[in-house]
């Protein structure tokens, strides 16, 4: 404890948009650690497979996807073998959808906390989304011997693979955060949530290229901040061309669900305790 | 720093009701709902549908001292509690706290029930507010304090008994070292040696300097602990003074009152239109005293009502149970009661009077609720809280429940149940 710290607190209404608190957030990294470290521990804790859930999960899927959509023509681009692309895509997808899932799930996860202690709210999403991050590695490292075992070899794009890592993480945070803050007061999310999420894996380029996406269309398909993420993520593994248009576009779609998840968040985060 | 700790001025919190959602209420939820109701029907007379469980609430706790927080059920003191510790925010006024506040609302805050006795005191203590190393630094005496033995630590906190969570969960909260401590009734739980080791954790905590904000329905804790206490009503500071005249009138507003209520004139009756309360008693089976009930002895409770212009409602009376601390032991709603208004509704008195048996209460303080509700939605129509009270008495002599053992006999109910033995071989 520090010596005889000054520090006041003044407890008022507060009223309209409210910033977002970053400092508070700092002096609360211990708590995100912890929380990090809790979903982390109590995830594997009496499970057979323990971490190895981390990769089974991509590679079930895309034995499902090769399976039944690798056989398509045309559904993903020449020169990449079909389960490499695919993976290549659910690694990344796989690090938005948990983080996602997570982070909505975490306030109404920590009712009681929410309830009978005070720590800046924004430190749920963020930790539930922090704790795939490590499931993220222990699949990129598979992935990573993956591909030039499927004949691709990486290039110096590579050093680009975790920006667009941290595109999905940022992805993830910003429509969870939304969904958390309404959450806890629409209980409808419990069903609406994993349905969401469904569908959004058939609105990305997971599982088939984004070519087959008429051009007329691209601009709107870009608007799903998933889009950019996974188109880039593949271009910094596999190559192939940029798609620097589709990657800008998602990205300020991104930005914007950010800061309005985060402004909303805070605006309503006073009546959290009282309606959780 | 100067020499105020916590200065509240002014703070208010109102909570909107009748935010119910779904439409498959439970029953309990249904009766509890028809308790709470009276709030917003109080309220909608003042023209809002609001409950203020914090109005005007304005004190200064100077540095190093120990307050008092006391008060009845639904007065205002977790409220203001949680406003302290920034779970909620308050509609109106400021609280200023001058030091690291720590507070203390529940034991085992932020406990998982799947992680270990050792895992459990790091994420517990990060949540209350400790660093990472602080944690590690006082991670012995902790786990000292708490008389844990050091073989359960790699156990989940799950397997442990609620004793042993308890213990654990007080042995961090009790090594946060704040400036200021907010505490809300944590001494309830436990059992009575580990109680007094916590009461005496807090005196220390109180010696040394720090203030602490305390609130509790233990009288003798609050005795010992505080100098000055403060006694809200209805969300008011009614009292703020020495802690034994603040007791004292508590003591007197409350479980001074008496085991008859009556009110002669309907005008201020409790109660609306449809029904409105004239009288609750407590009535011993075979005469004695009211006040003081000998636990084998059964027990009228007769409530009588003005029914007014009811329509085609149909209400009955319910009463809820409370011992002193504040737990509901149980509800009973006159359900087969209701029969009584097919004779034709029209304004009159009605008498509904519930038996509990004898040898069913537990020892102590009873505080009986009375309502008279109608269903679906569930509306108390008239409401009375803390009506009227009495004292269980145990004092049977191996013709109780407790047969002829002297120890000390837990729960909430000590009801008379029969039991069947017999023996099946001989060897």
């Amino acid at each position: 404890m520090q010596p005889a710290t000054t520090t006041s607190i003044v407890i008022r209404p507060s009223r309209g948009w409210i910033g977002l608190g970053a400092r508070e957030l700092w002096q609360y990294r211990d708590l995100g650690y912890f929380l990090v470290w809790r979903d982390l521990k109590v995830r594997y804790k009496q499970t057979l497979f323990g971490a190895a859930w981390a990769v089974l999960q991509p590679v079930l899927l895309v034995l499902v996807f090769s399976a039944f959509l690798g056989r398509i023509e045309g559904i993903g681009p020449a020169g990449v073998p079909y389960p490499l692309f695919a993976f290549a895509g659910l690694v990344p997808w796989t690090l938005f959808s948990q983080s996602l899932n997570s982070a909505a799930n975490s306030l109404v996860n920590s009712q009681n906390l929410i309830a009978k202690v005070y720590f800046p709210r924004l430190l749920l999403p963020l930790a539930a989304v922090g704790s795939h991050i490590v499931d993220f590695f222990i699949a990129l490292v598979v992935l990573l011997v993956m591909t030039p075992v499927f004949g691709v070899l990486p290039k110096l794009t590579i050093l680009w693979l975790p920006l667009f890592a941290l595109f999905a993480v940022v992805a993830a945070l910003a429509v969870g955060t939304w969904l958390a803050a309404i959450y806890v007061r629409y209980r409808d999310l419990r069903y609406a949530i994993p349905f969401l999420i469904q569908v959004w894996l058939f609105a990305t380029p997971v599982a088939y290229s984004a070519d087959l996406i008429p051009r007329e269309l691209r601009g709107v398909y870009a608007l799903n901040p998933m889009t950019g993420a996974v188109e880039g993520f593949r271009w910094a593994l596999l190559g192939g061309s940029l798609p620097q248009a589709t990657i800008l576009l998602s990205a300020a779609a991104t930005a914007v669900i950010l800061v309005t998840g985060i402004a909303y968040f805070r605006r309503v985060e006073r009546t959290f305790a009282d309606v959780i | 720093m100067g020499d105020v700790a916590i200065r509240a001025e002014g703070l208010s919190k109102r909570y909107r009701l009748g935010q119910q959602r779904g439409s498959n209420v439970l029953l309990s939820e249904m009766l509890g709902n028809a308790f709470r109701r009276p709030f917003r029907r109080r309220a909608a007379s003042a023209g809002q549908a609001d409950f203020w469980a914090l109005q005007d609430v304005s004190f200064e706790v100077p540095a190093g001292s120990a307050v008092g927080v006391i008060g009845r059920n639904g007065a205002g003191k977790s409220t203001l509690l949680k406003v302290l510790s920034r779970i909620t925010e308050p509609t109106a006024g400021t609280a200023t706290l001058h030091g690291r506040v720590a507070s203390l609302l529940e034991v085992g805050t932020g406990f998982h029930p799947e992680l270990s006795g050792e895992e459990n005191i790091y994420l517990s203590g990060a949540v209350l507010g400790m660093r990472r190393d602080e944690i590690r630094r006082k991670f012995d005496e902790i786990v000292e304090f708490s008389g844990i033995e050091s073989q359960f630590l790699d156990t989940p906190v799950k397997r442990y008994s609620s004793g042993m969570q308890v213990r654990l969960g007080f042995a961090v909260a009790a090594h946060l070292e704040p400036e200021i401590l907010l505490i809300d009734e944590v001494l309830a739980v436990g059992d009575a040696k580990f109680q007094a080791k916590c009461l005496g954790k807090i005196e220390e905590i109180g010696e040394t300097g720090r203030t602490v904000l305390f609130v509790s329905h233990n009288m003798p804790a609050i005795l010992r602990l505080c100098s000055r206490a403060i006694l809200l009503e209805h969300g008011r500071v009614v009292t703020d003074g020495p802690t034994h005249d603040a007791v004292r009138m508590y003591l007197e507003s409350d479980l001074g009152r008496s085991s008859e209520r009556r009110w002669t004139d309907p005008a201020l009756a409790p109660g609306d239109e449809v029904a409105k309360l004239k009288s609750v008693r407590v009535l011993p089976v075979g005469g004695g005293s009211a006040e003081e009930i000998e636990i084998r002895q059964p027990i009228d409770i007769e409530v009588e009502y003005w029914r007014g212009e009811i329509g085609s409602l149909r209400p009955s009376v319910n009463l809820a149970f409370y011992n002193d601390e504040g737990v509901c032991l149980f509800i009973s709603n006159d359900w087969q009661g209701r029969a009584v208004h097919d004779a034709g509704g029209k304004p009159g008195v009605i008498r509904s009077t519930c038996r509990i048996p004898g040898n069913f209460l537990a020892e102590g303080r009873v505080i009986v609720t009375a309502a008279v509700s109608t269903f679906n939605p569930a509306t108390a129509h008239a409401l009375e809280r803390d009506a009227v009270a009495f004292q269980v008495v145990d004092r049977s002599q191996g013709d109780g429940v407790r047969g002829d053992s002297t120890n000390e006999w837990a729960g909430v109910v000590r009801p008379m149940l029969d039991w069947h033995t017999e023996t099946r071989r001989v060897e």
